[in-house]
């Protein structure tokens, strides 16, 4: 079962994972997009860390929904309303349980990761975030383990797209050849995950 | 008509100059001695190019008179987080609404139309028009 402190593992393993990558991400996001992405999330992420630090809410969906206003309040980039939305939504869907299974969180994680595509339009193949969170979600039946690896070759896969959302679909195929930042991040976040289990 | 009371107005742009500067001339534009409640949510709280929902909070509390704020935004980030502020229920004023319309043309048509009087959907649907208006 996971309780509210494997959930806030996962959000401070997430801001330190965003850390050592904040500039690997900025880099992705450079030649695609506004070379923000990195710097955005780590000071969302910090954020999160912080505010969960200081108000230590007691239930696992406490803890996402929290982290999730603090993103969408902080971050100022796209990648604040969507992750936001993402933890928000986990959050609500897992309700007021003190602890919940991992098919409740992966049931929750599909509520999540079906908002950002609500909320950003984006479908599978636009080389975007969903690009690696979809391909997670439909793994983590089989482990946060296996998830990390979708997550991971969802996020590489995107190099070849031609981007069709956000800022990069300007640029049309010059899009192509290029990984996807927001599917790189995405793929932290997921990684992170199996590390807060610790896998 | 709803009570003397004014639909507030919301501009919400990546840079603090461009959402200053439409409102504005959204205010210039409508003229008439009618002051209608427009307020600017541009750029980051530390003055840069992004989104604030802190920012975007506070012009739809100062704009609310209690007969509904439209909320019109420029792209990307700004669209986004107005309909994750949206989607939380508590964040913004009862009667709240994105429009979607262009940002300059539909502030102005807005502004204008929410100087007559007119309610939150009439507002609304003079500043989606602004899309029908073809330059070429």
């Amino acid at each position: 079962m996971l309780d509210a402190d494997f959930f806030r593992r996962w959000m401070t393993a997430t801001a330190a994972s965003v850390d050592r990558e904040a500039e690997r991400l900025t880099a992705l996001d450079s030649p695609i997009g506004d070379a923000d992405h990195g710097s955005n999330l780590q000071r969302g992420f910090h954020a999160v860390a912080a505010v969960l630090e200081k108000e230590a809410p007691a239930t696992p969906g406490a803890v996402l929904v929290l982290a999730g206003r603090q993103l969408i309040s902080t971050v100022g980039g796209a990648s604040g309303p969507l992750y936001g939305t993402l933890l928000r939504r986990t959050g609500k869907a897992l309700g007021d349980d003190a602890e919940v299974s991992e098919g409740q969180f992966a049931d929750a994680f599909r509520t999540g990761v079906d908002a950002v595509m609500a909320l950003g339009g984006a479908a599978p193949g636009d080389k975007t975030m969903i690009d690696a969170l979809v391909p997670a979600v439909d793994a983590l039946g089989d482990g946060f383990g296996a998830a990390r690896a979708a997550a991971e070759e969802g996020a590489l896969a995107t190099t070849p797209l031609q981007a069709r959302k956000g800022r990069a679909s300007y640029l049309g195929e010059r899009s192509i050849g290029h990984q996807d930042p927001g599917a790189t991040s995405s793929s932290l976040l997921v990684a992170a995950l199996a590390e807060a289990n610790g896998e | 008509m709803s009570d003397g009371e004014l639909v507030g107005i919301v501009l919400v742009s990546h840079s603090a100059e461009v959402a200053a500067s439409v409102a504005a001339l959204a205010k210039g534009l409508a003229g008439g001695g009618v002051e209608v409640p427009v307020a600017p949510a541009g750029g980051t709280e530390g003055g840069g190019f992004g989104t604030s929902s802190e920012l975007i909070a506070a012009a739809a509390t100062s704009v609310d008179r209690g007969v509904g704020v439209a909320v019109l935004t420029d792209l990307g980030s700004a669209v986004l987080t107005v309909k994750a502020l949206l989607a939380e229920g508590d964040e913004l004023p009862a009667g709240t609404r994105l429009v979607d319309a262009p940002f300059v043309e539909g502030a102005i048509a807005a502004v204008v139309t929410a100087s007559t009087g007119a309610d939150l959907a009439a507002v609304e649907a003079a500043a989606a028009e602004a899309y029908t208006y073809r330059k070429v």
